[in-house]
């Protein structure tokens, strides 16, 4: 029976975020980062947070889902309610209301999942899409059942004090939760699972209890990743969290390559960055022309790697390594996923 | 009563709006097994075409419609050629992609200033509106072109389809590309044969519900593209009957929980309903449940 090591390449992990937490630190003392800069890289750890979730749902485990952003809404306004009505800017509510805005999320994913994963890829796609809108249309409503949401016109008030420190934090324990997550026994049922959900079964995987598992974890990763943005960006509204956001988390985790890590938190930052950098560089008088690159660079893209551009590949700190030893380094996987 | 036979004939004729985006959506499936995200869009540009072809240039309505038609069929063949057609052998997601970018495409590229510009744009009425009041249910002269239009479209595209050599090979394509390849039919040009008729329904769906809804902007494809998405999926998604029957439900759900329940809640149950729908038979309404692919 072979283990799996989880500590081989943590080193390196840890090594490389607090080189890149240093950095940070000096370059924000140096004014280099600015306030603005601050705000876009904050977000793009954010949105790569739960970027990862549905990775786990759909690049480790095969599940198709276009309702990511419900559940990252979903964890965005429980966690603004709970800091708005009872925290004040108290540090120990906000940090519980993270864990509030992951749970709710999660246990939204357990109650919808355990009905709609039994569908198959495109109908699984659709259901999650429909739930997705249903969950936009109840936060349009929300103020008549709490007058705080604000309902249509947003929530305003949720104190802002989640800084870069702690969503960061929150950022690598998503990125070494999902990569030792992998190669547990958890991990490779969900491979098995997307690769061939009959051979799984008839192995002795539970599907639903697997496909669930995963669906549950991405959902919670995306519910504390908008726990953070609610306590980051002084407007929580509904139009953030519409199914054109999911189609942003689906869009960074195929580019990114399916079932690959590293591309997910490649893509997940460039793709936020991306849409800054143009709106720099294009100035005022062609901020129209914004959204037509955005969408020639997606098409572009996907027509030339069409299996996204890091697929295949991974660093290989993020993989936990087989022991004993005269092993081969486990190479980064292939995923066959079919949508 | 009679407010509720004129409330199932306002959704009737959103109902037959939605059948027309409908087909295109679920002929492509068929054919390709793809989500076409693009299609509200092309719905959109179809409203425009025709709105632009009457407003700017003068033309009579009747000309407008079919023109509106060509272009949008020509637009359907072109979105295909270039962003579904490379990606025809790869995972399907990487279509899907594509799809959700050309969307995005259009929209944007609709909004900028020198294309549609990005305002609500006012459609004038082709002609005057006449109300006319039987014992109480009143019907308009806008309901009645929209069932005769989209009635004569439809017996047009189930002509073509069952009846002459191409819709067959379109139907043998859905069935089998290898196959219908080794029987000597031209796939890809099938396919784009597919595109084309289908986008021409959108477009003839934009141009009546730009007439019936009379407010048009660059966005404006994506709700209904996504009801009559989700109708053909109601109904069965690649079964043509399947398409229809969703669209008209769909039609009556939005217009009679509008009325009845809920005007901000009638896409949070339509949707509903949809998941519903796809728990109890998830191959739609008149879909049939083809063997899963392992």
């Amino acid at each position: 029976m072979k283990r799996t090591n989880l500590t081989a390449g943590l080193p390196l992990v840890l090594l490389l975020a607090l080189v890149f937490f240093v950095a940070r630190e000096v370059l924000g003392s140096l004014e280099i980062i600015n306030y603005y800069w601050q705000l876009i890289l904050d977000q793009s750890l954010i949105i790569t947070t739960a970027a990862i979730g549905l990775s786990i749902i759909y690049g480790f485990a095969g599940q198709f889902s276009l309702g990511h952003a419900a559940f990252f809404g979903l964890g965005a306004y429980t966690a603004g309610l709970i800091s708005k009505l009872w925290g004040h800017g108290n540090y120990g509510v906000f940090l519980l209301s993270l864990v509030a805005g992951a749970a709710l999320a999660g246990a939204v994913a357990f109650l919808i999942g355990l009905p709609i994963l039994r569908l198959r890829s495109d109908y699984l796609g659709i259901a999650t899409m429909g739930f997705g809108i249903i969950v936009k249309v109840l936060m349009d409503n929300s103020n008549k059942w709490i007058t705080a949401t604000g309902g249509a016109t947003g929530m305003t008030g949720v104190p802002q004090i989640a800084k870069f420190p702690v969503i960061f934090s929150v950022f690598l324990l998503a990125v070494l939760l999902a990569r030792n997550l992998r190669l547990s026994s958890f991990g490779r049922a969900w491979t098995a699972v997307r690769e061939d959900e009959v051979a799984a079964d008839a192995m002795g995987v539970d599907p639903t209890r697997v496909k669930t598992l995963a669906f549950v974890l991405g959902c919670a990763l995306a519910g504390v990743a908008g726990a953070l943005y609610a306590h980051r960006y002084p407007i929580v509204h509904p139009s953030s969290f519409d199914f054109l956001k999911s189609f942003d988390f689906l869009i960074i985790v195929v580019l990114g390559g399916l079932g690959s890590m590293s591309g997910t938190i490649v893509t997940g930052v460039g793709w936020v960055f991306l849409l800054e950098v143009l709106r720099a560089v294009l100035g005022q008088s062609f901020l129209d022309f914004r959204g037509v690159i955005y969408a020639l660079t997606l098409v572009l893209v996907v027509i030339l790697r069409p299996k996204g551009l890091l697929s295949g590949m991974e660093w290989q700190a993020l993989i936990p390594r087989r022991v004993p030893e005269g092993n081969p380094p486990a190479k980064g996987e292939t995923p066959n996923v079919s949508a | 009563m009679i407010e509720a036979i004129n409330q199932v004939l306002n959704g009737l004729q959103l109902g037959l709006v939605y059948a027309l985006i409908a087909l295109g959506y679920t002929m492509v499936y068929g054919i390709i097994r793809l989500i076409n995200f693009a299609h509200g869009d092309v719905f959109m540009v179809g409203a425009f075409i025709a709105f632009i072809s009457t407003v700017n240039w003068h033309l009579p309505f009747y000309i407008a419609v079919p023109l509106s038609m060509l272009i949008c069929a020509a637009l359907g063949v072109i979105i295909e050629r270039l962003a579904y057609r490379p990606l025809r052998y790869a995972a399907r997601i990487a279509a899907l992609i594509s799809a959700i970018g050309v969307s995005l495409l259009i929209e944007y590229g609709g909004s900028l200033k020198f294309v549609f510009g990005p305002n609500y744009r006012v459609v004038p009425q082709p002609f005057s509106v006449v109300q006319w009041d039987l014992s109480g249910i009143s019907v308009s002269n806008i309901q009645v072109i929209v069932l005769v239009t989209v009635v004569i479209l439809l017996a047009g595209l189930q002509y073509l389809v069952a009846r002459t050599k191409t819709g067959k090979a379109m139907r043998a394509v859905s069935f089998d590309h290898d196959a219908a390849r080794l029987m000597g039919i031209n796939v890809d040009a099938i396919i784009s044969y597919t595109f084309a008729l289908g986008s021409a329904l959108a477009a003839a769906g934009g141009v009546l519900y730009s007439v019936a809804y009379p407010q048009i902007n660059p966005f404006m494809g994506i709700m209904p593209g996504l009801k009559a998405f989700t109708a053909a999926v109601l109904g069965g998604i690649g079964s043509i009957p399947g398409a229809m029957l969703g669209a008209l439900i769909m039609g009556q759900v939005d217009v009679l929980s509008a009325a009845y329940i809920s005007s901000q809640l009638r896409d949070a149950i339509a949707f509903t309903i949809l998941i519903l729908v796809l728990l109890v038979k998830p191959s739609g309404l008149l879909g049939k449940t083809g063997p899963e692919k392992v």
